[in-house]
């Protein structure tokens, strides 16, 4: 059976990373996986979403409206968009951070801001923390990522280490440290 | 090994596995990552050339030469490249060939989605497409015996799909293939009319071996799944139709789609009741089919328009979709901008503020045509923004002062030059805009002629672009830094008030280079802001309006101060002050 993980947020947010990281775990156990990225004009500030797919064997590199077991979404706007993508009985994992997209800062737009309650309304099952707080509490707040991923990992029967071990292997050695820490932080929450 | 690899480092190891020694492109998503993960082997040579046609003569030289080569594109790139391409097939190859192009269905980042299996055709060489990484290691490295064996370049056609999607190769070794010897052969490689008219019956004879070499081709593949349906289908478009049907239709999977089997299509068409073809953009292997008296399903249910999923074959089938959930309230559109601190955005700040026509181009900059500073008029392709400038002004030459052309640094390098040439050459008074910010920016920071690094960072040759517009005839050429709007102001007003061609060099790297340092961030002090929102004319992501006050975002300033010479009121302030 393929599960289906939808990384979706902002532009320079650093889904590729989150994406590479559980794509390398998941290999690691033995699973088929496909990973679909986004490169190009999409990263300049704009919705990216990136694709996760593991089981036996995955065909599809992508993810179609009502497919995805979990969205991890760095962005809380990003998560209502991607809302449509989430299976019956999946789950949102959310970051609060809230990053007005250009047609709110020219006013064109409102930023909803309660989203979130309107999705848990509908029986969506949301897990939202303040993940921008506990990166810039380890160190930096682009490892928003990292701890976003760690509470993702937390609901998987893989072992801490071997996600540790998958960021020292992937991320650069002076982030390293930096990140184990947002990675603890994500999981100890 | 076993590894997960996206499709061009899959693409990449294929190459250098089959003996690669020589790769020059130009960068282009989605296919840039080919070249710059065969710039990680030190025993090829990588380049970046600055341009497509550059890249595909390259590779032709050395293949002359006597060694495997290779270029990578995007499609539009292959419109470049179009002219070697074309005789390229009439002269084959000594050491093989691969022209590896990335089509970009649904534009992720593209002008057009053109197909580029229409170029095979026309080119009459013989074209592989993947459908995953697996497939792209296995089709680049098998690419090279097919090029040698048929005396032919082959394009690799990649889509964005499988050209950014990871999935598990297991790697081989890398055949050490020794160099061809270079012999000189006229016949073959001068392409004047007497030898042309020979080489063009070798290409129509290497064209019936060719297609007799598809219909036993092993990337060619029947999947046998019962007779009640019967799908034709490549690339991406396969993993999609395995995804709904699984083991329960037939599929004739086609990794060659130039020249297509006959015989197996028809083989195939027969054994099933119902006949379908699933393939993104246009109905190549359809036309195909119905060339081949086949009347199969086709475009009436799969659109020529944009990507495909498994929601898209479900749909056409008629399976129930899946259930969602979606908001009521209106989620407001976030679309690619200009970053915060971009040196591009005081530039067009200021042509926005003059109401200056802008004749565009092909990078990040492009961009600046989003709101709120909707300050570019027209983009066409790679370097259309010099040549269109002077055609602008030939059919209204009063339009002189309140119309430039913009351009990046990287783009000016691949088509921008001769647009700049024809300028000086046929005389128009033309303000042409180089926006040099030191790097191939949009497809993720690639080194060119500008910059003074080749691919692998080590200090390479460096054109001083003041000194080469000069050379060209142009003799006001000047520099501005895009972060002074005082000095940006003067210098279009005076450069289009100016009764000759000018260059305006706006100069300033991109903000996301790793060596640029990036000052601690600006805040509002709210008292002394007026709410006037100048500065969110900008259009700055750091800089919006809150509780009736600006307000900047200080995760996202970079402390650029373009906003700061802005506000009339003295209210954004840097740290401390």
């Amino acid at each position: 059976m393929t599960k289906s993980v939808m990384i979706v947020g902002v532009g320079g947010q650093g889904s590729l990373l989150a994406s590479k990281l559980l794509g390398a775990v998941l290999l690691n156990e033995g699973y088929d996986v496909k990973v679909s990225e986004v490169h190009g004009m999409s990263q300049r500030g704009g919705s990216v979403e990136t694709y996760v797919r593991f089981g036996d064997k995955v065909y599809s590199p992508i993810i179609s409206k009502g497919e995805a077991d979990y969205i991890l979404s760095f962005e809380k706007l990003e998560a209502a968009r991607f809302s449509e993508y989430l299976k019956k009985g999946g789950e949102i994992i959310v970051n609060t951070q809230e990053i007005d997209p250009m047609p709110v800062i020219t006013g064109a737009a409102i930023y909803p801001g309660n989203i979130l309650d309107e999705l848990i309304g509908k029986g969506v099952k949301v897990d939202a923390i303040d993940a921008l707080e506990l990166a810039e509490k380890a160190g930096s707040a682009k490892a928003v990522n990292i701890v976003l991923l760690a509470r993702f990992a937390k609901k998987f029967d893989i072992p801490y280490e071997k996600w540790i071990a998958a960021i020292e292997k992937a991320v650069a050695p002076k982030f390293v440290e930096m990140n184990k820490k947002a990675f603890k932080m994500g999981y100890e929450l | 090994m076993k590894k997960l690899m996206i499709g061009n480092e899959a693409v990449s190891r294929g190459l250098y596995e089959g003996g690669i020694k020589v790769v020059s492109s130009y960068p282009g998503t989605p296919s840039t990552e080919i070249t710059e993960f065969l710039a990680k082997y030190d025993d090829i040579k990588s380049e970046w050339a600055p341009n497509e046609k550059v890249g595909a003569e390259v590779a032709f030289g050395a293949s002359l030469a006597g060694v495997r080569s290779a270029c990578a594109m995007k499609h539009v790139g292959l419109n470049v490249a179009a002219d070697p391409l074309f005789t390229l097939s009439y002269t084959g190859v000594n050491g093989g060939l691969v022209i590896c192009v990335a089509d970009d269905p649904a534009m992720h980042s593209s002008q057009n989605e053109q197909d580029s299996r229409h170029y095979a055709i026309a080119a009459k060489v013989p074209m592989l497409e993947p459908s995953d990484s697996e497939e792209a290691y296995e089709f680049s490295k098998a690419a090279f015996d097919i090029s040698e064996k048929f005396d032919t370049p082959v394009i690799l056609r990649m889509c964005t799909r499988v050209a950014h999607s990871q999935s598990i190769v297991e790697t081989g070794e890398r055949v050490e293939i020794p160099d061809k010897p270079y012999v000189k052969n006229g016949a073959k490689f001068i392409m004047v009319p007497a030898n042309a008219i020979k080489r063009h019956v070798v290409v129509e004879e290497r064209t019936a071996k060719l297609k007799e070499y598809a219909e036993t081709c092993p990337f060619n593949r029947v999947e046998t799944g019962g007779t009640d349906i019967g799908i034709i289908t490549s690339g991406t478009s396969y993993q999609y139709v395995k995804e709904v049907f699984g083991d329960k239709v037939s599929v004739l999977k086609i990794g060659m789609p130039n020249p297509l089997p006959e015989k197996l299509i028809l083989d195939f068409a027969a054994k099933v009741k119902k006949l379908y073809v699933i393939e993104e953009l246009d109905p190549i292997i359809e036309t195909h089919c119905r060339n081949l008296g086949l009347k199969p399903i086709g475009k009436e249910l799969f659109s020529p328009l944009g990507e495909f999923s498994q929601e898209t074959i479900a749909k056409a089938f008629g399976k129930p979709l899946k259930e969602t959930v979606k908001t009521d309230t209106a989620v407001p559109v976030r679309p690619p901008m200009m970053c915060a601190g971009c040196p591009h955005r005081g530039l067009y700040y200021t042509l926005a503020k003059n109401k200056v026509t802008v004749i565009g181009d092909i990078g990040c900059y492009t961009l600046g045509a989003q709101p709120p500073l909707c300050a570019v008029d027209s983009t066409l392709c790679m370097g259309a923004s010099v040549s269109g400038l002077h055609g602008f002004l030939k059919a209204n030459d009063k339009a002189a002062n309140k119309t430039v052309a913009v351009i990046g640094d990287s783009t000016f390098m691949h088509s921008g030059i001769t647009g700049l040439v024809n300028i000086a050459y046929n005389c128009t008074n033309a303000t042409v805009i180089i926006l040099d910010n030191s790097i191939t920016g949009m497809t993720g920071h690639q080194q060119n002629p500008t910059t003074g690094y080749n691919i692998k960072g080590d200090p390479a040759g460096k054109v001083d672009l003041e000194s080469l517009c000069r050379a060209i005839g142009i003799r006001r050429v000047r520099v501005v830094d895009p972060y002074d709007l005082k000095a940006c102001d003067t210098a279009v007003k005076e450069e289009l008030a100016a009764e000759e061609p000018s260059v305006i060099i706006s100069r300033r790297p991109c903000v996301l280079l790793k060596y640029v340092k990036t000052a601690p961030p600006l805040k509002v002090n709210k008292e002394k802001c007026r709410s006037c929102k100048k500065c969110m004319t900008l259009g700055c992501p750091a800089v919006s309006f809150k509780e009736g006050k600006a307000h900047i975002d200080a995760t996202l300033c970079v402390g650029c101060e373009v906003c700061k010479g802005l506000c009339p009121f003295g209210a954004i302030e840097k740290e401390g002050e």
